[in-house]
C-alpha cells in the first residue's frame, strides 16, 4: 500500500494539451474519483499514474519513490479495464494467476492466492470457467481479483462500471467500496458518471480540459463548488450571473441575491451564484417577507413527477430555474400556476465569473 | 409447396456438378494411377507398379525430397519473420508504416512469370544464380506476405488492452507476446504456416526459372518428365501431392475459418 502523489504533471499529444500542470495528491488508503467529461484528461492521468505513457513534465511518486520514468511492468499497480481485458484463451483461475506466475511464484501459493482473491470477490467457485461463459458483473469480479492478487500498491480503475446495467452497477459499488476497505488499497476510479463518484469516493477530483478544476471531499465539492462548471457537473444547479455586491450578486434586472457561502468578491466584480434545486422551497402565496431569505417570483412551465420527488421548472425573467420538492403528501402545483421561490443565503454558493 | 421442391432439387444438381467440375478430373487422375494401362485404356485393371516404379525414380524422388526441403524451410523462415513483422506493424507506429504495408500486397498480386524473371536477373546480377539455395529465397520472399497477411489479420481481433493488462500485472514484453498475445493469434499462424508451405511446394514457375538441371523441385520434374513422354508414374506421383495438398487445406480451414471465431 502506498500514496500516490501527481506533481505538476503536463503531457501533450501533438498540438493538444491532454494534462496541463495537475498536481494531485491521492493519500494511502483512500478512494478516488476522477471525475470529467469524456476528453478532459483523466483517462491519461490515469494511464500517467499505471505507467502506459510517461510525463513530459512533471514527477509522479508511489509510496515516496519516484516512478515517473519506470514502465507499467515495474510499478506494481494494479488496473482494471474498462472492458474487463481478461484473456480469453485462459481460465478464470488462470486469469487471476497471470501476475503471480509471470513473477515465477511457486505452484502452491499461487493456488493458495487465487482461491483468496476469487473468495473474496465470491466467485470461489468459478475458477475452471472461461471468461466467456461468465455474465458482466462476473467478469467484472474476475478483472478485480487478477488486479487485487498480487498485492499491488495502488489500484486503478478505468470506467470499471461503465458497460453494466444500472442496478448491477449498483450492487458492484457497494461490493467495490467493500472490497477497497476490506484490503485497504489506495484506489484512483476514473469515471464520467457523478453519482458514482459522490457514493463511493472519499475525495474527487474533477478534471476539465487538462486541468484540475476542484478537489476535495464530495460533499465539499457539492456545497461549496468553486467553479460554474464544477457546479453543474457535479449534481444540478441553478446558476445566476450579475455583477459581485459585497454580500452577494446583482441580477441584470436589480434583483439581489444574497450568497453566505464561497468566495468573498470585490464588488462590481462579474460574479455567479449557484443553487442547488432540492434548497429551493416553492410555494403559491407570498408569505412571510424575510429580507434574509432570497426570494423570487415566477411560473411553473413544467412538471416531471417521479415518485418520491417532483421537479419543477419555473419560468422567471426569461430564465428557467430546476426546483425539487420531496413527496410529503402535500398537493403538486399545476403548469402555469404563478409562484414563489425561497432559499437561505446558505444554500448560495458565490463563484467569481471565468 | 411444388416449386420449393424444384428448387431444392436444381440446388442439389448444382451443388453436384460444382463438385463434380472441380473434383472429376483429379478423380479420374487418381483412378489411372492405379490402371495396369499406361495408355488410359479400360476395362480398368488394378495396379500399384505405377507407384512401384515411382519408388525406383531416383530423379522424381530426389526432386520431391528437394520440394519438401524447400517447403519445411520456407515454412520456417516466413512464419518467424511474418509473425514477427505482423506483430511490430500491429504495436508500433514508426515513419513509412503505411507505406511498408502497402508494398506488402502488391507481390501477391504480380504474375509469378514477371517475379520469376525479375529474380532470375536480380539473382545472376548479385552473383547468387540458379539452384536450390536461389529457389528457397525466391519462395520466401512469394510466401511472406502471405503470412504477414493473414496474421495481421488474425491481429485485428486481438484487444490491444490484452497487452496492457498482461504488462500491468508485471509481465515482461517476452511474457506478454508468449503467454498473451501469441496464443490468440496462433490459428493465423498456422493458417500462415500451411498458405506458405503450399505456396513453395506447389511452386511451378519461379522454381522453374531457378533450377538447374540436377537441382530441381517436384513440379518441374513432373513438367520435364511429360515432355519426355507421359507415363502413369506421373499420375501416381500427382496422386501423392493432391492427398498431401488437400489434407493441409482441409487442416488450414480446420484452424483459421478465415477470420471466424474458433
Amino acid at each position: 500500500m502506498a500514496g500516490v502523489t501527481v506533481s505538476n504533471v503536463s503531457r501533450s499529444f501533438g498540438a493538444h494539451k491532454a494534462l496541463d500542470d495537475v498536481s494531485i495528491d491521492f493519500a494511502d488508503g483512500g478512494f478516488y474519483a476522477l471525475l470529467g467529461p469524456s476528453g478532459s484528461g483523466k483517462t491519461t492521468l490515469l494511464r500517467q499514474i499505471a505507467g502506459f505513457d510517461f510525463p513530459d513534465t512533471g514527477r509522479i511518486s508511489i509510496g515516496g519513490e519516484s516512478v515517473e520514468r519506470v514502465p507499467v511492468e515495474k510499478r506494481r499497480i494494479g488496473m482494471v479495464f474498462q472492458n474487463y481485458a481478461l484473456f480469453p484463451n485462459m481460465s478464470v483461475a488462470d486469469n487471476v494467476a497471470f501476475g503471480l506466475s509471470v513473477r515465477g511464484e511457486a505452484k502452491t501459493v499461487i493456488a493458495t492466492e487465487v482461491q483468496r482473491a476469487l473468495d473474496l470477490v465470491q466467485l470461489g467457485k468459478l475458477g475452471g470457467r472461461k471468461p466467456h461463459q461468465l455474465s458482466g458483473g462476473q467478469r467484472q469480479r474476475v478483472a478485480l481479483a487478477r488486479a487485487i492478487v498480487t498485492k499491488p500498491r495502488v489500484l486503478l480503475l478505468d470506467e470499471p462500471l461503465g458497460a453494466l446495467d444500472k442496478a448491477l452497477r449498483v450492487d458492484m459499488q457497494i461490493e467495490l467500496k467493500r472490497i477497497q476497505r476490506e484490503i485497504g488499497i489506495t484506489t484512483i476510479f476514473v469515471t464520467h458518471d457523478q453519482e458514482e463518484a459522490l457514493t463511493m469516493s472519499d475525495r474527487i477530483g474533477i478534471l476539465r480540459d487538462g486541468r484540475l478544476v476542484q478537489e476535495g471531499p464530495p460533499e465539499e465539492i457539492y456545497d461549496r463548488p468553486k467553479s460554474e462548471f464544477a457546479a453543474t457537473f457535479l449534481g444540478d444547479a441553478n446558476i445566476f450571473r450579475g455583477d459581485a455586491t459585497g454580500n452577494g450578486i446583482r441580477l441584470a434586472d436589480g434583483t439581489a441575491i444574497a450568497a453566505g457561502v464561497g468566495d468573498r468578491l470585490a464588488a462590481g466584480a462579474k460574479a455567479s451564484c449557484a443553487v442547488r434545486p432540492e434548497r429551493i422551497r416553492i410555494a403559491t402565496d407570498a408569505g412571510t417577507t424575510d429580507s434574509n431569505i432570497n426570494t423570487l417570483k415566477g411560473q411553473v412551465s413544467k412538471r416531471i413527477f417521479a415518485g418520491n420527488n417532483s421537479t419543477y421548472f419555473v419560468d422567471r425573467a426569461g430564465q428557467t430555474l430546476k426546483v425539487i420538492v420531496q413527496n410529503t403528501g402535500a398537493d403538486l402545483l399545476a403548469e402555469g400556476q404563478d409562484v414563489v421561490l425561497r432559499w437561505s443565503p446558505e444554500s448560495t454558493v458565490l463563484i467569481a465569473a471565468g | 409447396m411444388m416449386t420449393t421442391r424444384i428448387l431444392e432439387w436444381l440446388g442439389r444438381i448444382y451443388v453436384w456438378l460444382l463438385l463434380a467440375f472441380l473434383y472429376l478430373p483429379i478423380i479420374i487422375m487418381a483412378l489411372m494411377s492405379f490402371n495396369a494401362s499406361p495408355f488410359y485404356q479400360l476395362p480398368f485393371e488394378w495396379t500399384t507398379d505405377w507407384y512401384a516404379s515411382l519408388w525406383q525414380n531416383d530423379q522424381l524422388i530426389s526432386a520431391t525430397w528437394n520440394s519438401l526441403k524447400i517447403a519445411v524451410i520456407t515454412t520456417i523462415i516466413c512464419v518467424v519473420l511474418g509473425t514477427t513483422a505482423s506483430l511490430a506493424l500491429f504495436r508500433y507506429e514508426f515513419r513509412g508504416k503505411k507505406l511498408l504495408q502497402a508494398l506488402l500486397f502488391p507481390p501477391i498480386a504480380i504474375p509469378w512469370l514477371i517475379t520469376g524473371t525479375a529474380m532470375l536477373i536480380f539473382f545472376f546480377g548479385v552473383g547468387i544464380g540458379r539452384g536450390l539455395f536461389a529457389i528457397l529465397l525466391g519462395h520466401v520472399a512469394l510466401a511472406l506476405p502471405y503470412v504477414i497477411v493473414v496474421v495481421s489479420a488474425r491481429l485485428q481481433t486481438f484487444a490491444p488492452e490484452l497487452e496492457e493488462a498482461a504488462r500491468s500485472l508485471g509481465a515482461n514484453q517476452w511474457q506478454v507476446t508468449n503467454r498473451v498475445t501469441l496464443p490468440w493469434i496462433m490459428p493465423g499462424v498456422i493458417a500462415g504456416g500451411l498458405f506458405a508451405f503450399a505456396v513453395s511446394f506447389d511452386q511451378f514457375v519461379v522454381s522453374y526459372f531457378l533450377s538447374t538441371p540436377g537441382q530441381t523441385t517436384l513440379p518441374v520434374e513432373i513438367y520435364a518428365a511429360i515432355r519426355k513422354g507421359f507415363t502413369p508414374e506421373i499420375n501416381a506421383v500427382s496422386t501423392i501431392i493432391i492427398v498431401v495438398s488437400m489434407a493441409l487445406m482441409l487442416l488450414t480451414a480446420r484452424f483459421f475459418k478465415f477470420g471466424g471465431e474458433k
